[in-house]
């Protein structure tokens, strides 16, 4: 999850490899300009459209408000604002808002709840004798992975080393668009924040964020600060110099820590 | 709501500290706008923190209640739009629009913030009819503290329209104002663990189960209470509700001047 950007931005261009880009002409746009739905970004064919963006004729269109990104040959757009789209693969932040015969409904805020059942469960449960609230109960906050999302349906699993109940912390609500510079790159944002603050923090891509322990004020007001600025540049030595990190000068139990806890978020 | 976010925020509220990290009797950045609706005789816009209400008064010329002869009419309605809040639906006024309708409305009425009598044109005939609408744009907490202030100060700023006799000119507007007394103000204490928190988020009322609105008027006078939710309340703390509304109503208050 940590790699949610590269990966989608990845696809097209393997499907087309990259040539030389000084020779790539016809984008309107600069890189991290402001654009609005329907705003023309490249006229030729040399560029490809990649999230938020679609192709008509020679051009490419932007489909959302956000910011310009080009990445090699592929240019998309980075949303300002962004509501959940589940997606298979993503840990999310839910909370368990009914209990059925065989699973639970999980409000993961997205348009729709989804739906955990049995079968996400890395144990055998018998339903006739054991009654499914002592897994989990209304209200629960739970971390789970999304197994499957299609139009009409969103499931969940709980078979993943990082999926678990909350039973203590706080959660933190976040626009979803911002999450991935939550996490930087390969979780360089995140790892710092944590390492920095002694917090443990798991990060839901529908963005909620879990924190426990350690100087949550402190967690908290960087990722504030984070969501605040997604858009700068040099992101991560603006925390740094809030937290007080200096690169290299990572205590090194601190740095086994975020290590072992970089498995979690 | 999830269960460790209530108990969060009730461990806070017993530590004295809140989410936004403010005391336990502050209230967040209020803004207020009068004049918004140009159709309406009187209107405002208040924000309280991300919460945001529009309130709108409209007059007209009906005939009074039979019991009630010499007296003007004023009816208070309250729209919860889907748009400002995923728990509102659409279709009929929920159980919580009508409350807040009719709190809002008693703290106009038993403030005698309006001098209804002088809203009589002929006795048993004819008075001027006040309607004031509210509607919620945004919920993140304490709409009624917000909507009671947005009737106030919508009553505060609105204008008879034209009149001269048998029609209304809605139009055009005169230079007089409502016979206002005084301005009631609405102090809601929302219960959490054991901590009586002012303006409280919409978070800090998922985790309380009870809330005290108490209306004070311009003398510090007590004039209307509702008590809300399924919790129970001491009668100390109902004391201490009391004391705080006064208080901060008087600081409110100023912000309609």
């Amino acid at each position: 999850m940590n790699e949610e950007n590269k990966t989608e931005e990845k696809k097209p261009e393997t499907a087309e490899k990259p040539q030389d880009n000084a020779q790539a002409k016809g984008l309107l746009k600069k890189e991290r300009e402001f654009v609005i739905p329907g705003d023309k970004i490249v006229d030729t064919m040399d560029y490809l459209p990649g999230r938020n963006c679609f192709r008509k004729g020679d051009s490419v269109f932007a489909t959302k408000i956000g910011l310009v990104g080009v990445n090699g040959r592929v240019v998309s757009v980075i949303p300002l604002n962004e509501s959940y789209i589940p997606k298979a693969g993503d840990m999310v932040i839910g909370e368990v808002v009914d209990i059925q015969n065989n699973g639970w409904v999980v409000d993961i805020k997205s348009a729709d709840t989804a739906y955990l059942p049995l079968s996400g469960i890395r144990e055998f449960i018998d339903v006739s004798k054991t009654d499914l609230s002592n897994y989990y109960d209304i209200g629960d906050a739970i971390y789970a992975k999304i197994s499957l999302a299609t139009d009409n349906s969103t499931q969940l699993t709980m078979d993943d080393s990082r999926a678990r109940k909350f039973k203590d912390g706080r959660i933190l609500t976040i626009n979803p668009a911002k999450v991935p510079r939550i996490i930087g790159k390969k979780g360089s944002m995140i790892s710092i924040i944590k390492s920095q603050t002694g917090c443990r923090i798991s990060v839901g891509q529908n963005g909620l964020i879990w924190i426990e322990g350690g100087d949550e004020e402190l967690a908290i007001k960087a990722i504030g600060m984070v969501e605040k600025n997604s858009y700068l540049e040099g992101l991560t030595e603006k925390v740094s110099e809030l937290l007080g990190y200096k690169p290299g000068e990572q205590p090194a139990e601190q740095a086994e820590r975020s290590k072992e806890e970089n498995v979690d978020g | 709501m999830m269960i460790i976010q209530k108990n969060h925020i009730r461990g806070l509220a017993s530590a004295g500290k809140r989410m936004d990290g403010r005391k336990e009797d502050d209230f967040r950045e209020i803004k207020i706008e009068t004049g918004v609706i140009e159709n309406a005789e009187g209107s405002a816009k208040v924000s309280v923190g991300k919460t945001e209400i529009i309130a709108g008064v409209k007059m007209n010329i009906g005939e009074p209640f039979p019991d009630r002869p010499d007296e003007g009419i004023l009816m208070t309605g309250a729209e919860f739009s889907p748009l400002a809040s995923f728990e509102f639906e659409t279709g009929p006024p929920s159980e919580d629009a009508i409350e807040l309708a009719r709190v809002v409305d008693r703290g106009i009425r038993e403030s005698h913030m309006i001098d209804n009598k002088k809203l009589c044109i002929a006795e048993g005939e004819k008075v001027w009819m006040v309607f004031v609408d509210i509607h919620i744009l945004n919920h993140d907490g304490n709409l009624l503290d917000c909507a009671a202030l947005a009737a106030a100060a919508a009553l505060g700023h609105a204008k008879f329209p034209k009149y001269d006799g048998e029609k209304i000119e809605f139009g055009e507007k005169t230079d007089k104002g409502l016979p206002i007394t005084c301005k009631p103000i609405a102090v809601t204490l929302t219960k959490v663990g054991e901590k009586l928190l002012t303006d409280a988020t919409f978070e800090e009322e998922g985790a309380s189960d009870v809330k005290l609105t108490v209306t004070t008027k311009d003398d510090g006078n007590i004039c209307a209470i509702q008590k809300s939710g399924s919790g129970p309340l001491a009668f100390s703390e109902i004391e201490k509700a009391f004391e705080i509304s006064v208080r901060k109503g008087k600081e409110l208050r100023k912000l309609l001047e």
